[in-house]
């Protein structure tokens, strides 16, 4: 329940987490409110004269725009892809929209509609329409890009978004590495002490999420782990599915420059974000299967197990590196601001 | 060899809680007094490998959670003064005052800036001449001396645009009090870094009057075993010593030099602990000879009047009495979104630590 | 607040260092220590150094971590 009895938005209303959830449920769902929207999804499943189409929109407000691993355009083209992929959609076409503050220059401009058509030529989408708008110096903080995207979806897989299949003994899988962007964008920040060997892993996820989802058809739940982190997306999964969570703390895939940076500013890797990781389960019995699968593929190859699906429904635990355990849940909102 | 690494091997960490659990005989409470030792326990389990013998409360470690109320309502007057930008520890946007907090006053339009260390802020000040800029100090030990290094580098470069209004403070004035207070703390595990710059002689009286175990501790989860360990064998043979664990930091002496600036800088005064009430001499204030860099003499601001949140146990909470999930508030009408108290609200306050890894006491 | 953890220090520039924790290199004031070297193994807190490491009690500790292990292994 949202108290806002200051009645304004805070920047942590942003940030993915849990009050970005309230303020969303309060204030759009409510009012908003239909069969498809109140699933919560990244992609909305709808029906188009008897096709099933996902559609999905997002807007990127990064700082810096130019980061190791990418910039602002890459991240609009990656995160409206793997929002189609992960719902079991093929991408098919963006529409991109810009709003620009007066004064910003050609220059980077150019570099970033350059990024985005490479990225889109790599994911085999085309960017169909879009829409160019100028504010006054001041008004926008450089440039802030919106993409949508639609794609067709297979019946059977509609139901791997929301998870409908999930059940106890499933593998919890992630394609590498962890906390990389939020870490490259930390380090970027130029006010910021320090300077890390970490980049963004900025990537479009739709090859490799084909190459999983025609390697088996037992994958039973599927989500991009983005602003919130892997740790998002696990407890989303536990509370929308009632299910039970162990990770384990040994397997998680962390860079060594990541894991500095979290001791020293006490975060937790696990919700740390990322652009370009899926996390996945997969009926235990094909976890092999799927691993060799996505260890073929660049954006996989630092796949691992992290964990499964267990009877304890609706909590997560960790199993710690030390052999300790401790309950995970959803952090209030973000120490980093405006990471995508 | 890796300072981090090494000190959080699993093999090592069982078999430090296995001598724990065969060595444990007496019921003990331990308590620590660091929020980084707070949120240590909680992110590596700790307390699930532990004996039923071994109870651990946390204290009140976490420099925001034991600032008063009214030193947030006089950073928040200070923010809305014009001309004024208030440099601050990210923990203490959050910390809700009577009405508001400095994350509601930037949203209103004043001019809060996050900063990661005192220099910083002087940095700022320097570099925008035209500006007052005000550095919020709070921490124990640890962090007095990094406040008095840019006093005096403040005062060398003339920067009369530069304040601190200190809400900075002393640990073994409430190490004490809460033994007086009648709470139960059999032994203490004492704060490591507050250790390295005080050296560990700060604790002879609370062992040598109060009979109290007291082991200097690093924050790895093989340094906590270790000194929970070393407590254990104290208990069981009925000493009550300081001891240092975490020798490879902290010295008998501690650091002599920033122990230097800190009474080159600072004063020792009463001062006021959220859950304590007022302490004498657990506070540091700014000496007379740098009494144009404190905020609180020189920038004069009306300071509303304070008002506590009804139901918030705090103060119980800091001293160990109860725990988190003891407070009505917890998980309802206090969470890190909305919290009530400052427990809730600092990355180290025991609440926050509690709703973030979940309450793993046994 | 910044917690405090151990690096290496890799540069030094006046009161200025650069400490290595590991693929991340900050930079922290060096006003609390005395006579610092490149190499030397430090803990950094809030933009600081607070103290040089003990490489020799931490091999001591190590040790005595080793043998208890051992000996664990042992029963």
């Amino acid at each position: 329940m949202v108290t806002m009895e200051n009645k304004k938005v805070l920047l942590n209303h942003g940030s993915g987490g849990r009050l970005t959830h309230q303020l969303i449920d309060s204030i759009f769902g409510s009012r908003f409110s239909n069969p498809v929207l109140d699933q919560r999804t990244d992609s909305a499943v709808i029906d188009v004269s008897g096709q099933k189409v996902a559609f999905t929109t997002d807007s990127f407000v990064v700082n810096p725009i130019f980061f190791p691993g990418g910039n602002i355009g890459k991240l609009a083209v990656c995160g409206t892809v793997n929002d189609l992929a992960v719902s079991g959609a093929t991408p098919q076409a963006l529409s991109v929209s810009f709003i620009i503050e007066e004064g910003f220059s050609f220059d980077e401009l150019e570099k970033i509609a350059e990024s985005m058509a490479l990225t889109a030529k790599e994911a085999g989408v085309s960017i169909v329409t879009g829409d160019t708008k100028v504010v006054n110096r001041g008004m926008a903080d450089k440039i802030f890009i919106n993409t949508s995207g639609i794609g067709p979806i297979r019946q059977e897989r509609a139901g791997i978004g929301p998870g409908e299949k999930v059940k106890e003994g499933d593998v919890v899988i992630v394609n590498g590495f962890i906390g990389d962007h939020g870490m490259a964008i930390l380090a970027a920040r130029e006010e910021l002490p320090f300077s890390a060997d970490v980049k963004s892993d900025c990537a479009p996820l739709n090859h490799l999420i084909a190459d999983i989802l025609d390697t088996t058809d037992q994958v039973t739940f599927m989500r991009d782990a983005t602003r919130g982190g892997l740790g998002t997306v696990i407890c989303e999964l536990a509370e929308s599915r009632n299910a039970g969570i162990l990770i384990e703390e040994k397997a998680l895939p962390v860079r060594n420059a990541v894991k500095s940076m979290s001791d020293m500013f006490g975060f937790d890797p696990l919700f740390i974000a990322n652009e370009g990781k899926v996390v996945l389960t997969v009926r235990e019995k094909d976890s092999e299967r799927v691993l060799g699968a996505m260890r073929k593929n660049p954006l996989g190859t630092d796949a691992a197990v992290i964990g499964r699906v267990t009877a304890d429904k609706g909590i997560v635990e960790m199993k710690t590196m030390i052999g300790g355990r401790r309950i995970i849940s959803m952090p209030a909102g973000d120490q980093l601001p405006r990471i995508c | 060899m890796n300072l981090r690494e090494d000190f959080r091997n699993q093999r090592d960490c069982r078999a430090l809680a296995e001598r724990i659990c065969f060595e444990s005989r007496t019921p003990v409470s331990i308590m620590e007094v660091c929020g980084g030792h707070t949120m240590a326990l909680q992110r590596h389990g700790i307390p699930s490998l532990l004996p039923e013998t071994v109870s651990l409360i946390s204290g009140p470690g976490c420099p925001v959670c034991v600032s008063d109320i009214r030193f947030i309502d006089h950073a928040v007057a200070l923010a809305r003064e014009p001309g004024v930008v208030i440099a601050t520890y990210g923990d203490l946007i959050r910390v809700p005052g009577s009405t508001s907090s400095l994350e509601k006053e930037k949203a209103n339009g004043a001019s809060v800036k996050v900063v990661w260390s005192a220099l910083e802020a002087l940095t700022f000040a320097s570099a925008n001449p035209g500006l007052k800029v005000v550095f919020l100090g709070i921490g124990f030990e640890t962090t007095s001396p990094g406040t008095a290094i840019a006093v005096i580098e403040a005062a060398k470069a003339s920067a009369d645009n530069f304040f601190v209004l200190s809400s900075h403070k002393v640990m073994p004035p409430a190490m004490t009090a809460l033994i007086d207070e009648g709470v139960r703390i059999d032994a203490y595990l004492c704060p490591g870094h507050v250790s390295v710059i005080t050296g560990s002689s700060i604790y002879e009286p609370i062992a040598g009057k109060y009979h109290k175990p007291c082991v200097v501790s690093g924050f790895e989860p093989s340094d906590i075993l270790q000194s929970i360990w070393m407590i254990i064998k104290q208990v069981e043979s009925g000493d009550a010593r300081v001891e240092i664990q975490y020798s490879r930091a902290v010295r008998p002496e501690g650091n002599l030099r920033a122990q230097k600036v800190i009474e080159e800088v600072f004063v020792s005064s009463d001062d006021y602990w959220r859950g304590l009430g007022n302490l004498p001499k657990s506070g540091l204030k700014l000496a007379e000879k740098y009494s144009r860099f404190d905020a609180a003499e020189m920038i004069p601001v009306k300071i509303e009047e304070t008002r506590e949140s009804a139901g918030c146990i705090c103060g119980d909470v800091l001293k160990g009495i109860k725990k988190p999930n003891q407070c009505k508030l917890f998980r309802t009408a206090c969470t890190p979104n909305h919290p009530v108290g400052a427990c809730m609200v600092s990355s180290e306050g025991t609440c926050s630590a509690y709703f973030q890894y979940g309450d793993n006491g046994k | 607040m910044c917690l405090g953890i151990p690096g290496k220090v890799v540069w030094i520039d006046g009161q200025r260092a650069g400490v290595d924790f590991g693929d991340v290199v900050c930079e922290a004031g060096t006003h609390l220590v005395e006579e610092l070297k490149i190499g030397d193994f430090v803990l950094v807190h809030s933009g600081y150094i607070l103290e040089k490491m003990d490489l020799a009690e931490a091999e001591q500790t190590l040790a005595l971590f080793k043998q208890l292990s051992e000996s664990s292994g042992e029963q």
